[in-house]
């Protein structure tokens, strides 16, 4: 009788104390298609086998919870735990070093390296966390409009300027709106920039963006807004903010869209097989054919009360199996070195999208290393917002390309003045 | 069936009876403390403590960020510049052309904000005006047709632009009509001034049921015994209105007048929602401008965003100010 | 019948109608379609499933395609007419589309796959409302606790609101003391400024104060509202001074003074204060974007704000979730709206 009490008490103290001992940690997110509904899987998978944890996703908006409220809340030392974000340089200061508490910072130095070093203060070896997704910006065309304008889709290296033409035709043949569409961002700007030759920065590593390579860059999107091939509804129809083309590229309104891996699985669930779409090789300029890398981080933020669970959750979520299944599911491409090289089981019947994460991964060694570079930045923001907005100007004929160029730099140079101070 | 419909109310009664009573316990005994003439300084301190904490102290603050630079956030750790803000925000070769200025964007807001708080003001009430007249006179379910100019009032700013963005856009329902009428569709939300001309229309749909109820309230107080004098003497309804009507309709008008002005040049979610400030900065408006430059981007200028709202306080004070001069000028003039 | 005769067609003029009549009516009728207008085309094409959504020009009322249960096939196929090469029309179902070609088979026979061009086929439509839209955006989009916070926030907001305001402006109005002018004005003065300016300075004290995510954050710090002040003390300008000056010889404290005889005076103004608080609170979105960053605690306007911007493509389920958002305030529109009205009317808000 007694013992069974005791053992009774016992087990009810230890079920108790462990209630009482739960460590709640919160997790920002924010979901490009559904890998929200992934990550809570394998996070309550991480919670059965470890119930002194749990962790409470907080799902918020892209740009008015991790680009405006998560920076500002960071700043006034009140975040979340750990949080998924994309300005990986910028936001450094306020990131977690894992290192004292991992059990095997090598594992991450070895699969995540030269990742971490986007996400690192100048000149430090803190292990803030592992890439969500690894990011490749390369066009998208549908090719059953090619098809059914039978005109052929052009091979091995083509120029912007020869895709513009054929896209063109294709659209007029086929009755389609726009030939191509660009995210409304200078991220997605930039490759094809870097392309036609931008350097992005001068001798000493500041940001100089007046050159020759860029002027082409510019004047070809100027053009292609006069002419009516990019469709203006991105650019034009919204201001001040980052607008995804996607939208007329789902409904076969334009011919070509510039943007990047992250839309596979969004197109995987809402194109499916309504039309044939494909990923082509970036196209090239005097320079390269490049595209911008990029990607979103999952990383621990400093000010947490409870950085040994911090490591802990990490930990679980970079083991191998555990990204490769991720991956696998989310359609995203692999940050981590090892999964790069052994190839990810792409959960997806769609041709379609198989086809296009193949064609992403053969371009990522394709990258140039200003684009590295610029991604690498820790203000790249502030060169890719003003870049994008004072174009903007000049389409809509506010600004000439000499003033709007004046205006970037000045834009620029004000905005890391007033960060050095 | 009446003890249920009193029940409610009496239920309600006697929780605010009870309320008051507790509130009581604390109030009357510190009445005997201080005595009645300080009174009226404990009524006020609840609304002038929440007031003086997150609305005033914040304004001050804000002051204080105006005269500093950099990006913390923490007002000590902000370098004090002086005017240099103020003197970059102002600093301009031609006041109208916004290309010549240093802050640009600023001088953009300025003219964008000017036209649309000169027309959006002018047009809202006119046409508040307008309706009230016809509300006020005798027409059935006058209650009904009250209430439908005012429900757009109580959508939200983010609902308001939702609707307009889905029938103003490139496949929405305003060129389904006008491709029906046989014109060609409009890209309304990509030309300057058709994006303009629309977050005017706009803030007039969403806003003026609420000046037309104030104006008709106005209206209904004019005694009619005026007008049926009017009415004996023979002067026409022109008449009547331009000299029973109008000048008594007047304090009224001179309160809407204030608060529509003061509402237009704050405009912003509706805006920001419908068209981001676009094309270009076609419909960028000044709190735009401040939310923008301290928030939506990378480096926050927090001091130049004070600094522009400073200017925009001032603004609308020395506005309001010569408004109620002129609204008291008039009404010695009338009287 | 003729009171009834005589209540339809009571107008200006007597017997007649009036030309201004017709133009009155007129006028009304259209400002019915102008103000509701919107709304219902917000809420038809709400209903409407996504292929639906992107045709141009859009259909009046919610069409879905027609699907069809044929033997042999797991999912439901969609139906479609088809012209045939010699000319005449068939109704068969699709299996599936590849490229230009579509393999279709006829519902009654569907051993037979039949090859047609895409450029053939015409979907066959029925009215449908795509309830999915919103059962889906309810699941994704925490509907009852967003409402929830968005009720508790607002009732408890508006209740501070009613008792601070009308303490304040009850000082201001039936009180002389030193400093009642400079105080009115700084409360009027602040009218102007919008709290999207002065939000950093507020989210820097509601962090000291320790505010963030916490629903008092949203609560207390809107309460002291300047119109609010402003209204009730207009309002209560108008209740005579004898009134109070009788209960203070009878030996009432100004407590009492406040709450039996003042506040019951006032309650027009109150009701209109009330009505204005919910509206205010119930649409605030960005101060509360800012300091509610735990999804739990999130209101309703956030919620669509922040899903808005997310699914920007998905507009069946945006325009679903405006719809939901509208609702409750539009019922409250709805039941109170004699209330709403007579209510401004009455505070007669004069200069």
């Amino acid at each position: 009788m007694k013992p069974k009490f005791i053992t009774v008490l016992l087990t009810l103290l230890l079920l108790t104390n462990t209630a009482l001992a739960q460590v709640v940690l919160r997790m920002t997110w924010y979901d490009d298609g559904q890998e929200g509904v992934v990550m809570r899987e394998l996070l309550d998978r991480f919670e059965a086998a470890n119930p002194d944890i749990r962790i409470v996703m907080d799902t918020v908006p892209f740009a008015a919870g991790i680009l405006q409220s998560l920076p500002l809340q960071l700043a006034a030392g009140q975040g979340p735990d750990l949080a998924r974000v994309v300005d990986l340089g910028g936001l450094s200061q306020y990131f977690l070093d894992l290192r004292p508490y991992l059990s095997d910072p090598d594992y991450w130095e070895a699969n995540f390296g030269p990742f971490l070093d986007w996400m690192r203060p100048e000149g430090s070896d803190a292990i803030p966390g592992f890439m969500t997704q690894l990011t490749v910006s390369a066009p998208f065309i549908n090719r059953t409009l090619f098809d059914q304008a039978g005109i052929a889709v052009p091979e091995g290296p083509t120029t912007w300027e020869q895709w513009a033409e054929v896209a063109q035709q294709v659209a007029e043949a086929t009755g389609t709106p726009h030939a191509m569409v660009m995210d409304r961002s200078g991220h997605r700007l930039a490759g094809p920039a870097i392309s036609q030759g931008a350097a992005f920065f001068d001798a000493e590593g500041h940001p100089k963006i007046d050159d020759e390579g860029l002027r082409a860059m510019l004047q070809l999107m100027i053009d292609w807004h006069a002419d009516g091939l990019m469709n203006p509804d991105v650019w034009i129809g919204a201001a001040g903010q980052y607008v995804a083309g996607n939208l007329p590229f789902i409904n076969a309104q334009v011919v070509l869209y510039m943007s990047g891996s992250w839309q596979v699985g969004q197109f995987t669930n809402l194109i499916g097989d309504a039309f044939d779409w494909e990923v082509v090789p970036n196209p090239c300029g005097p320079a390269a054919c490049t595209g911008m890398p990029g990607g979103a981080g999952l990383v621990g933020i400093a000010a947490t009360r409870h950085p040994v669970e911090v490591a802990r959750v990490m930990e679980f979520l970079a083991q191998e199996e555990v990204l490769a299944e991720f991956y696998g599911r989310t359609l995203f491409i692999p940050g981590h070195l090892g999964l790069a090289e052994t190839g990810i089981d792409f959960q997806t019947g769609l041709e379609s999208a198989k086809q296009a994460l193949n064609v992403f991964a053969s371009q990522v060694p394709l990258i140039h290393p200003t684009a590295y570079a610029l991604q690498g930045y820790r203000f790249n923001r502030v060169i890719f917002d003003n870049l994008r907005d004072r174009l903007t100007q000049v389409f809509v004929g506010e600004l000439t390309l000499d003033q709007a160029l004046e205006r970037m730099q000045a834009d620029i140079d004000e905005q890391i003045r007033q960060a050095g101070q | 069936m009446s003890i249920l419909a009193t029940l409610p109310s009496k239920l309600a009664q006697g929780v605010y009876v009870l309320l008051m009573n507790i509130f009581g316990l604390v109030m009357e005994p510190l009445q005997r403390l201080i005595g009645v003439r300080r009174m009226p300084y404990l009524f006020l301190l609840p609304n002038l403590l929440i007031f003086g904490i997150f609305i005033l102290f914040p304004m001050v603050l804000n002051l204080y960020f105006a005269t500093t630079s950099g990006t913390a956030l923490f007002p000590q750790e902000r370098p004090f510049v002086g005017t240099a803000n103020f003197e970059r925000l102002y600093a301009c070769q031609d006041y109208f052309n916004p290309v010549t200025c240093q802050e640009d964007r600023f001088w953009r807001a300025v003219h964008n904000t000017i036209v649309f708080v000169a027309f959006q003001v002018a047009g809202m009430i006119l046409i508040a005006l307008t309706t009230a007249l016809v509300l006020n006179r005798k027409i059935v379910a006058r209650g009904f047709f009250r209430s439908v100019y005012f429900y757009p009032v109580l959508l939200s700013p983010v609902v308001v632009a939702l609707i307009w963005k889905w029938i103003l856009q490139r496949d929405g329902l305003l060129n389904a009509l006008l491709v029906g009428l046989g014109q060609e569709p409009v890209q309304f939300l990509l030309s300057g001034t058709w994006a303009m001309a629309w977050i005017i229309i706009i803030s007039i749909w969403a806003e003026m049921g609420f000046y037309t109820l104030i104006l008709l309230a106005g209206l209904q107080s004019i005694p009619s015994e005026l007008y049926d004098a009017g009415a004996v003497d023979g002067t026409s309804s022109t008449q009547r209105f331009r000299h029973i009507t109008l000048p008594l309709l007047m304090p009224t008008m001179m309160v809407v007048l204030i608060l529509a002005l003061i509402r237009s040049v704050q405009q912003f979610d509706k805006v920001f929602v419908l068209t981001g400030g676009g094309p270009g900065t076609a419909t960028f408006l000044l709190v735009q401008y401040i939310y923008s430059t301290g928030f939506a981007t990378q480096i926050p200028r927090f001091g130049m965003a004070a600094a522009a709202s400073v200017t925009l306080g001032a603004v609308l004070l020395i506005a309001t100010i010569i408004q109620l001069r002129l609204g008291r000028s008039s009404e010695r003039h009338l009287a | 019948m003729s009171t009834l005769l005589t209540f339809l067609t009571r107008r200006r003029g007597r017997w007649r109608w009036h030309a201004t009549d017709i133009l009155a009516y007129l006028y009304l009728l259209i400002g019915v379609v102008v103000m509701f207008g919107p709304v219902l085309w917000l809420v038809l094409s709400s209903f409407k499933t996504p292929a639906a959504l992107l045709e141009f020009p859009p259909t009046l009322l919610p069409l879905a395609q027609k699907t069809v249960v044929v033997s042999g096939y797991a999912e439901p196929l969609r139906l479609f007419d088809v012209t045939m090469a010699d000319g005449s029309i068939r109704r068969l179902a699709q299996v599936r589309r590849v490229g230009l070609q579509a393999q279709m088979v006829d519902p009654a026979g569907p051993d037979e796959i039949i090859r047609v061009h895409i450029d053939q086929r015409s979907e066959v439509r029925h009215f449908r409302l795509a309830t999915e839209n919103y059962t889906e955006a309810f699941l994704r989009f925490n509907f009852a606790i967003y409402l929830r916070n968005s009720v508790v926030v607002t009732v408890t907001a508006t209740l501070i609101t009613l008792l601070i305001n009308s303490m304040a402006a009850f000082a201001l109005s039936k009180y002389r003391f030193r400093g009642r002018n400079a105080i009115f004005l700084i409360i009027i003065s602040t009218l102007m400024i919008p709290i999207s300016v002065i939000l950093v300075p507020v989210y820097l004290v509601i962090t000291q104060v320790g505010w963030v995510n916490n629903l008092w954050g949203v609560i207390i710090p809107a309460a002291a509202t300047p119109t609010g002040v402003f209204l009730l003390r207009q309002y209560m300008l108008t209740i005579p001074d004898e009134l109070l000056d009788s209960g203070r010889i009878d030996g009432a404290s100004e407590w009492r003074l406040y709450w039996q005889i003042v506040l019951p005076l006032a309650a027009p103004a109150l009701a209109v204060l009330a009505i204005f608080s919910v509206m205010w609170r119930w649409n605030d979105f960005l101060w509360p974007l800012i300091v509610l960053t735990r999804s739990e605690l999130f209101t309703l306007q956030v919620g669509l704000a922040a899903f808005q911007g997310e699914l920007q493509i998905q507009w069946h389920y945006v325009l679903a979730m405006t719809v939901l958002t509208l609702l409750p305030i539009t019922l409250v529109f709805a039941l109170l709206q004699r209330f709403i009205t007579t209510g401004i009317a009455s505070t007669g808000v004069k200069g």
